[in-house]
């Protein structure tokens, strides 16, 4: 389950830092690059928590 | 019965201001490479590297200075702080109160807590400005000393109190909070940077040095700045945090260390924060120059707004949280050194109050960089005087902690070496017209050479009146 929790985190991180690259080649707009970003926040802050910070 | 338990939970928080830290509760890297990372990607990087677009800095002088003034503050967090703090494993303060005496550590207490106050009252003010964007406040400039607004001054104040409840609840729950956000932050910083480079002209990852040296780092100043060079950026980016590293304050945090060289894990926080972030805010300053035809607006919640949407604006606000939470209780842990018998959250909440109350003063966003630097010049000279007191004068045959092996209130040697250094810094700076940039590398050896001096001087008398004793 934690391993599931990780994954989802860094899709979270993904969507922060890829949908720019994307922008820079020209594939998306920006204003849909600063969506992406907002949804991959919401899902890191949601997500992080409950395993980072935990001590096995 | 809430009230209750608020209160006992506040009262545990234990910091170990007194006592050396307990072998269970050192902590392994992961904390550290977190608290740095998170502390140094911050609030203050939104406003340092659009200064240096400012200061008419080139591409080429940013990137080496960068580099270079990074890995020596790096290797002064590894070499000098990391090593006394495993050491002693007792807080700056604790330390400077058996060197220097009560009466010593009393003004450096004070005046440490007031610049730390002011440190994280700026980084306050820049959450400030992404928090103000949904209330359509009006942005501060680069000339505002005073509030402009009424709305200024209700949102600053709303953040400070958010800011100081989160700090009152201890280092655990800071580097808890740092830790979660650090990774996320350097990914918008990187993201916003890289999505507008099209907006500047680059297209291409060829296209970037040309752009870099004709738009964004230009090499012209902006009206009434002065010129930076790569000297600026290289001692800047090693002193901005001399305060603690060679002024020591991050004994605090670093006697928390399973092993002294955990100083290095300073590392993230200098080439994540100091490097990357500095590089990055200065791209989306450079744009915003460019669309609002050099505008002396000076606000980085709608920069990071124009760039990244709302994940810019709320990149604005946690990283000045995540500066300014470690700040506020690293100045209540200077209070504290003062008067041992009040709670850390009594304290924190004071220091919390101050903070807040100087954040509503944009003069301290708009002076950063010379504030940044007259801090780590202030506090210096005690951090050479622990290092010669440590490690030098037991060579020489003299006393280290003057203050309690001769049971004195007052040390001479360290007064007389704190007066000295700053006088001789500000004769510098007066008749030969030194920059403030520029007076911590000599400072440094002046209050080395003159604790050495008035310490020779003093404890040959105390030393016989102490063998008079036993």
């Amino acid at each position: 389950m934690k391993a599931v929790i990780k994954l989802i985190s860094y899709v979270g991180l993904i969507l922060t830092i890829v949908p720019s690259l994307l922008v820079f080649s020209g594939t998306i707009t920006l204003d849909m690059c600063k969506w992406l970003m907002l949804l991959g926040t919401i899902i890191w802050f949601v997500s992080a928590p409950t395993w980072m910070n935990q001590t096995s | 019965m809430f009230k209750k338990k608020l209160l006992a939970h506040l009262n545990s928080v234990e910091e170990f201001e007194r006592t050396p830290i307990p072998e269970k509760n050192l902590k392994g890297w992961k904390s550290f490479i977190g608290m740095y990372a998170g502390e140094h990607t911050a609030g203050t990087e939104f406003v340092i590297g659009p200064l240096f677009v400012a200061h008419g800095v080139t591409a080429s002088d940013l990137l080496w200075g960068l580099f270079l003034g990074n890995l020596l503050a790096v290797l002064s967090w590894a070499f000098i702080t990391g090593p006394v703090a495993a050491n002693k494993r007792i807080t700056l303060y604790y330390l400077l109160e058996k060197i220097s005496g009560k009466k010593v550590t009393l003004v450096y207490n004070l005046v440490n807590a007031l610049m730390f106050c002011f440190l994280a009252g700026s980084m306050i003010a820049v959450s400030a400005t992404a928090v103000g964007i949904p209330f359509d406040m009006a942005m501060p400039s680069l000339n505002d000393w005073l509030p402009n607004s009424l709305s200024w001054v209700i949102i600053v104040l709303g953040v400070g109190i958010v800011t100081t409840i989160v700090a009152m609840f201890g280092y655990n729950q800071i580097s808890k909070f740092a830790n979660i956000a650090a990774p996320w932050m350097i990914m918008v910083f990187i993201a916003a940077a890289v999505a507008v480079l099209p907006d500047l002209g680059v297209h291409s990852v060829s296209d970037f040095w040309t752009k870099a040296n004709d738009t964004m780092w230009t090499g012209v100043p902006l009206a009434g700045q002065s010129k930076f060079t790569f000297w600026h950026v290289l001692f800047f980016a090693w002193f901005c945090n001399m305060a603690m590293h060679i002024g020591m304050a991050d004994l605090s945090i670093l006697r928390y260390a399973k092993k002294w060289y955990y100083g290095l894990s300073s590392a993230t926080g200098m080439y994540l924060g100091h490097y990357i972030a500095w590089v990055a805010s200065g791209i989306l300053y450079s744009l915003f120059l460019l669309e609002s035809a050099n505008s002396i607006e000076f606000a980085p919640g709608p920069v990071a707004f124009r760039a990244a949407g709302l994940a810019g604006a709320i990149c604005v606000v946690i990283a000045g949280w995540t500066t300014a939470n470690p700040t506020i209780y690293r100045a209540g842990l200077a209070l504290q050194a003062i008067r041992p018998q009040w709670k850390t959250w009594r304290v924190t909440a004071v220091v919390g109050g101050i903070t807040t109350l100087a954040a509503v003063f944009p003069a301290l966003v708009m002076k950063l960089l010379e504030f940044v630097a007259l801090y780590g010049l202030v506090l210096m000279p005690m951090g050479a005087v622990i290092i010669i007191d440590i490690y030098i004068l037991p060579k020489l045959n003299l006393s280290s902690n003057y203050a309690e092996v001769f049971k004195k209130n007052f040390n001479p040697s360290a007064a007389i070496t704190w007066v000295l250094t700053l006088l001789s810094a500000l004769f510098f700076n007066m008749y030969f017209g030194v920059e403030i940039f520029f007076l911590g590398l000599p400072g440094w050896f002046i209050a080395a050479l003159v604790y050495i001096v008035s310490s020779k001087i003093i404890q040959p008398k105390n030393q016989s009146t102490k063998e008079a004793i036993a």
